[in-house]
């Protein structure tokens, strides 16, 4: 039930990010620090999502080579860099991830 | 000479091989939500409700820890609040068209169809009918994200755990960050956002995530503001 609330309001607040502009706000003045600001949003907020995944997968900073996520992460971030595709970035990121396990074990 | 029709079918050929990378995604996605604890019906509700995939992910993570409704909530908004970016620069492309057809053009909005419109519009501004491009790239995209949630969320029980796709999440993110590195100052955003988050990390209620995404804005633009 509390999940079906939670998708719900996401959903909905989503639409209304989505609509902002669209929809909405056409002829409003976009206060020019918050146009700055805005820019940055994808790089940052990604960012900060991804570094602990890869960094501290198990709670501590895990910046050896026993952290099968790192370099993995190097493999996925280059062939991200290169070929900017979601698909092949998954794929490329898994497979390295899967050899380096392979190695270490 | 440019019709409804010619528009669609230019979209739809173009989007065609980000429409094949959208694949892996959508299989992660309906994955995750199925390990994630929620049952099948809303491991694929979720896709079309929210339909945006790295906030999703974030999402049902959440849920399955029992985080508190307003955090999940917050932290799927904060991961989309680059729709109000792509939502601002699509905005003078679409003056004229009626307002539900720019609220359907809403709901489809993803971070490849902006990218791909917004070329296009740039190129040719004045292009009539060009919102059913805009339909032509993004109706294929969501018709292949829900087919593939569907395929995830119920052949998610049968992938070994051993697969590691677990990391096939913050893949997904990797591959999103790239288009937004454009230059000097956003690198600077996105490394202090990187290091805050560390140092953020256990920090109750998942305030590390908001606290880093505002760290690496601030420095995203006194970056800019150097460079001037």
């Amino acid at each position: 039930m509390t999940a079906w609330v939670v998708v719900l309001l996401v959903g909905a607040g989503t639409l209304a990010l989505r609509s902002s502009f669209l929809v909405f706000l056409g002829d409003a003045p976009v206060p020019e620090r918050l146009e700055r600001g805005l820019r940055f949003v994808p790089a940052a907020v990604l960012t900060a999502i991804v570094v602990p995944e890869v960094l501290r997968p198990a709670g501590a900073i895990d910046v050896t080579f026993g952290n099968p996520r790192l370099l993995a992460a190097f493999v996925a971030l280059l062939v991200a860099w290169r070929t900017r595709n979601i698909g092949l970035t998954i794929l490329a990121g898994l497979v390295a991830q899967w050899l380096v396990q392979a190695a270490l074990a | 000479m440019a019709t409804p029709t010619r528009e669609f079918t230019a979209g739809t050929r173009i989007a065609f091989p980000v429409v094949l990378g959208i694949i892996p995604f959508g299989l992660v996605v309906g994955v995750t939500a199925t390990e994630s604890g929620l049952p099948p019906g809303l491991g694929v509700a979720i896709s079309a409700i929210v339909f945006a995939g790295a906030s999703q992910l974030a999402t049902v993570q959440l849920l399955d820890a029992a985080a508190a409704v307003p955090v999940i909530v917050l932290t799927a908004l904060v991961i989309n609040l680059r729709f109000v970016m792509y939502s601002a620069a699509l905005e003078p492309h679409v003056r004229g068209i009626r307002r539900l057809v720019r609220l359907s053009m809403a709901y489809l909005l993803t971070d490849q169809a902006f990218a791909i419109s917004l070329v296009s519009w740039s190129q040719r501004p004045d292009r009539p009918h060009h919102q059913w491009f805009y339909f032509g790239v993004a109706l294929p995209l969501f018709a292949m994200w829900m087919i593939t949630t569907v395929i995830g969320v119920y052949a998610g029980a049968l992938v070994p755990e051993s697969w590691g796709l677990g990391f096939a999440v913050a893949l997904v993110f990797m591959a999103l960050v790239f288009p937004a590195v454009t230059d000097r100052a956003s690198a600077a955003a996105a490394v202090a956002a990187g290091v805050a988050a560390l140092l953020a990390d256990p920090l109750p209620l998942n305030l590390g995530l908001p606290i880093a995404a505002l760290a690496g804005i601030a420095t995203g633009m006194i970056a800019e503001g150097r460079a001037e």
